[in-house]
């Protein structure tokens, strides 16, 4: 059963102060206006060595008036919530685009979006993480940690939770108005391990996910449903001692076994900002950066293997970037970007849409709070996994001379999404289709093209996992966003390893 | 238009009054106020803009217990009225429920002759930015747009103005204002079907001394040097590191400086055998790396404020002095982020974060062009980007170059070249700096969302390791 809108966030005047808005800007000549009024409710516990180190609790509420003046975007926010206020800012914005006219050469057109009256949406989740005592948060992060400080070899332990409660109530000219509240929690924790006479160190983070869940994700109530948390605390002391002890690797080129505790992010930069439409035309140039997949390369780049199918989605349920609708009023879709390995699809907001002959947005604007203008932010991007495909050990016993990828680490990709290198928790070597132990100072590196091209073998349904991150960043003023990628796990043929103390020159 | 109902002092001496009434044994009140002014453009156009006014009250609650002090913390927007009385309320409650904190100490309780300013200041409005201050550069643009358009070419970029007034209050008896301006402008330039790309940027506190032409003719100088195009393979190269890649290295390898971590052998900067390096040699040049709230053009905040306790902050040091602090000097590791607590816990001296960083090379004179025309064959850097930790033990970094590598070569730039992906510390890369030129401001490419303020010179390195190539342009 859904949760209700927080009646706290309902109380405030939403309607009052959205009418006084959109009313004063229809006055002042806006062709389009939409307000939003935004809550963010987060709490961040940090617990180091099994002690207390800091509970933030935090709340920011405000009001963001966008409009469109003879073809200029204008945008005005405020911390202010009556309806004076709100007339105030509205008039702001106006000026803004007033002021900017002059030097905007390309008229703002929207795609059209039928209206949404009265819609509200809740996210999926049991119990509200804002509704657990402190002591219950803080008792669970210290006792996880104490269970790994008590194991040998392990020297230090830092855990945190992060919980988020975002509440958006949208209104525009055209009449939509949503209503709208997702959760979503994070809890990782850190373990490291020092050896004092050579001060030789290791770490290994937990590979859980964040997730669109409560507190009983957090808790485990789910088992091995969602996440199970004793089975990963109880095997890493004996996993970070073998780490620490694992020969460093030989560099070259190994055939990978990806698991998907690992992959989600490489499809993150690989994939998903590559598709995101606002870098391929290059409005993100100065910053974020372009894309190699470029708008005229739409239904002809081969972006990797015929196995490759990628969607973007913002209906997955506990996905981070799972919504009803986005903050241009425009209903949640699910659509391919890569099919049969070839690009498909962007993601799209309403300008963008109108501009380039998209009869409709696929949902992709949003803003991390109230101060900032909308932008198009990545939905949940992921790779399918293969109806009826192999586990992830059928898989292992398929590959001569590998290495076996477990959760992620270290990332870096160039600005128009080729040159990648990623690290992880965990690198197994793969002799003869089994894995024989673990190696050190690794790192994966290619260009996206050639690394999806080399895509050979795609796991079952049985491999697929939501991973996600809390903190992608975009756009100036620079904004945040949550976001899911699915995927299985998977094999790609003759990837560049290298060894990361080699490359540090020793 | 003014839309503060409630001056920030009075809610912050309401928050104290309501702390005591309520039990608490001591109280930090920190109300920040946020104006801020942005435009954005690309492909010669504006693209989004925005005016922002925010503003966030922090309660840092203070609780004496049987087992020791313990502290709440909580932060809303909305603070006025009754709002304030639940969230002071929610604050010493958090405190009472938490158990005691590490890093517990006595609230600061003079604030000292060197923040006399900010003691009197007091009483003063927040400051306020609007779209005036792009009065100027908005024009400029527009100018820079038209000639760019006719030329070929296209521009990107942003323009950024904030003032951030915090009012830091404590049970304690601190009163402290400050006034944080930040601005930058930063402009990429892009030609021949975007093969071509270069970036320049500046940071300012009023935009009255961002000179838009000045900014769009180094990057027209860039793009004019890549007119010839070649390829090179990855490898170990002489390489050129101006100020603006050096700050992006230096601010990570600041970031990665706590004490704590260090001390717990988990950092670059941990000893083997225990404790930290400080008194090492990093370097064999006598590199001066240091924080300064008082530097010039680069003023910041003369004291803490910290709304989380970390490993290198404290809330229970809110208001604490900053002063000149050298972090490496004679290209020795003097000192580490610590807060009063992790100082006495690894025996240095307290010298918290201080929110500006400076690397120079006494005496050293010499410009990037001096420099260039020093160079009988390597290359130079225009920026670097994606910089991200591979390694923690040596804290090597992976990231790449962007908008600009070229070739020198007879002590000229001779071509553009491919971008690159790097493997490199920036612990290692000072003892390698083979020569190191005048320090000057900068704007940090990568960390500019955070960190504005910095002085670097531009650095020689003999072997810098382009690990592998990037098609990107």
């Amino acid at each position: 059963m859904r949760h209700d809108i927080d009646p706290a966030f309902r109380e405030l005047p939403l309607r009052a102060v959205a009418d006084a808005a959109l009313s004063r800007a229809r006055q002042l000549g806006a062709s389009h206006a939409d307000v939003r009024i935004e809550r963010l409710k987060s709490q961040v516990v940090r617990i180091r060595d099994g002690r207390l180190e800091s509970s933030n609790d935090g709340e920011e509420t405000g009001l963001a008036v966008r409009v469109v003046v003879d073809g200029t975007w204008g945008f005005a926010s405020s911390a202010d919530l009556t309806p004076d206020d709100a007339a105030g800012t509205a008039a702001q914005a106006v000026e803004v685009a007033q002021i900017s006219q002059p030097v905007n050469a390309e008229r703002v057109e929207l795609a059209e979006e039928p209206a949404h009256p009265d819609a509200s949406w809740v996210s999926a989740y049991d119990i509200d993480p804002f509704e657990v005592p402190d002591a219950e948060k803080v008792g669970l992060l210290a006792d996880r940690s104490r269970r790994l400080l008590a194991a040998d070899r392990i020297d230090h332990v830092n855990a945190s939770l992060v919980q988020v409660l975002e509440n958006k109530f949208y209104a525009d000219l055209a009449g939509t108005t949503t209503t709208q509240q997702r959760v979503r929690v994070h809890n990782s924790i850190e373990a490291v391990s020092v050896d004092r006479e050579s001060g030789r160190f290791e770490t290994m983070r937990t590979i859980a996910p964040p997730a669109g869940r409560g507190w009983e994700y957090i808790r485990g109530d789910n088992g091995a449903s969602a996440w199970d948390w004793d089975a990963e605390l109880a095997e890493m002391p004996e996993l970070l001692a073998e780490k620490l002890r694992a020969p460093s690797v030989q560099p070259g080129r190994y055939d990978l076994v990806i698991d998907p505790t690992n992959l989600w992010l490489t499809i993150h930069e690989s994939v998903g900002h590559a598709t995101e439409l606002d870098r391929a035309l290059g409005y993100e140039a100065a910053y974020a950066g372009t894309s190699f997949a470029t708008f005229d390369k739409l239904g002809k780049l081969r972006y990797g293997s015929p196995l490759m199918h990628v969607t973007g989605d913002r209906l997955a349920d506990h996905g981070l970037a799972t919504v009803g609708y986005d903050d241009e009023g425009v209903a949640a879709q699910q659509w391919d970007l890569v099919r049969d390995g070839v690009l498909v699809g962007y993601q799209l907001d309403r300008r963008m849409a109108r501009l380039k002959g998209f009869d409709r947005s696929n949902g992709c604007a949003y803003a991390d709070s109230s101060e900032h203008v909308p932008l198009q932010r990545m939905p949940n991007v992921s790779l399918q996994p293969l109806a009826g495909g192999p586990s992830t050990e059928e898989m292992i016993r398929g590959v001569e001379r590998g290495i076996y990828v477990v959760g992620d680490k270290s990332w870096s990709i160039d600005m128009q999404r080729y040159n990648f290198q990623f690290t992880g928790q965990r690198f197994y070597e793969i002799r003869g289709g089994r894995i024989i132990g673990q190696l050190r100072d690794v790192a994966y590196q290619a260009t996206t093209t050639d690394f999806w091209g080399s895509l050979i073998a795609l796991g079952g349904p049985q491999t697929y996992i939501l991973g996600g991150a809390f903190n992608c960043g975009k756009g100036q003023p620079g904004q945040v966003a949550a976001v899911t990628h699915g995927a299985p796990a998977a094999v790609f043929q003759g990837v560049n390893i290298l060894n990361t103390t080699q490359e540090g020159g020793r | 238009m003014r839309t503060t109902s409630v001056a920030p002092q009075d809610t912050v001496e309401k928050s104290l009054a309501l702390a005591a009434e309520v039990g608490a044994d001591g109280c930090v009140v920190i109300a920040q106020e946020l104006s801020s002014a942005n435009l954005r453009w690309a492909g010669n156009t504006l693209t989004t803009n925005g005016l922002i006014r925010s503003r966030m009250l922090t309660v840092i609650a203070i609780v004496e217990g049987a087992q020791g002090t313990s502290a709440g913390v909580v932060s809303r927007t909305r603070a006025s009225g009754e709002q304030v009385v639940a969230i002071v309320r929610s604050a010493v409650d958090a405190a009472r429920g938490n158990e005691p904190a590490e890093d517990a100490a006595p609230l600061i309780e003079a604030a000292g002759d060197g923040l006399a300013d900010a003691t009197a200041s007091w009483a003063d409005e927040p400051a306020e930015t609007s779209m005036a201050v792009f009065s100027e550069v908005a024009p400029a643009l527009g100018t820079a747009f038209d000639s760019s358009r006719a030329a070929g070419r296209e521009l990107f970029g942003f323009a950024e103005h904030d003032l951030t007034t915090t009012y830091l209050g404590s049970s304690t008896g601190l009163r402290l204002r400050h006034v944080q301006p930040s601005g930058r402008f930063e402009l990429t330039g892009k030609s021949d079907g975007r093969s071509r790309s270069a970036w320049a940027g500046v940071a300012s506190r009023d935009f009255a001394d961002v000179d838009v032409a000045a900014v769009e003719a180094q990057v027209r100088r860039r793009l004019d040097w890549a007119a010839r195009q070649v390829e090179l393979p990855p490898g170990r190269y002489e390489t050129l590191l101006p100020p603006t890649a050096m700050a992006d290295l230096m601010i990570y390898l600041y970031w990665s400086a706590a004490a704590r971590d260090a001390y717990d052998g988990r950092t670059v900067f941990s000893k083997p055998g225990g404790g930290t390096r400080v008194g090492e040699t990093l370097s064999p040049s006598p590199l001066w790396l240091h924080s300064d709230p008082g530097a010039a053009g680069l003023e910041c905040q003369p004291f803490v404020v910290a709304m989380a306790s970390s490993a290198a902050s404290s809330v229970f040091d809110n208001g604490l002095p900053l002063g000149p602090t050298d972090w490496i000097r004679d290209g020795q590791l003097r000192a580490l982020l610590t807060t009063r607590h992790t100082a006495a816990l690894t025996g240095l001296p307290v010298t918290p974060d201080i929110d500006n960083l400076l690397l120079e090379l006494p005496g050293a004179t010499q410009s990037l062009d001096e420099m260039i025309a020093g160079t009988e064959r390597g290359l130079l850097l225009n920026c670097l980007w994606y910089i991200r930790e591979v390694d923690p033990q040596t804290l090597l970094l992976t990231g790449l170059t962007r908008d600009g590598v070229f070739l020198v070569e007879g002590g000229e730039v001779v071509a553009g070249v491919n971008n690159f992906r790097f493997n490199e510390s920036p612990v290692d890369l000072l003892k390698r700096a083979a020569e190191v030129g005048a320090a000057e401001r900068t704007l940090p490419r990568e960390w500019n969302d955070w960190f504005t303020r910095a002085a670097m010179p531009t650095v020689r390195v003999p072997d810098f390791n382009m690990s592998t190539p990037s098609p990107a342009s």
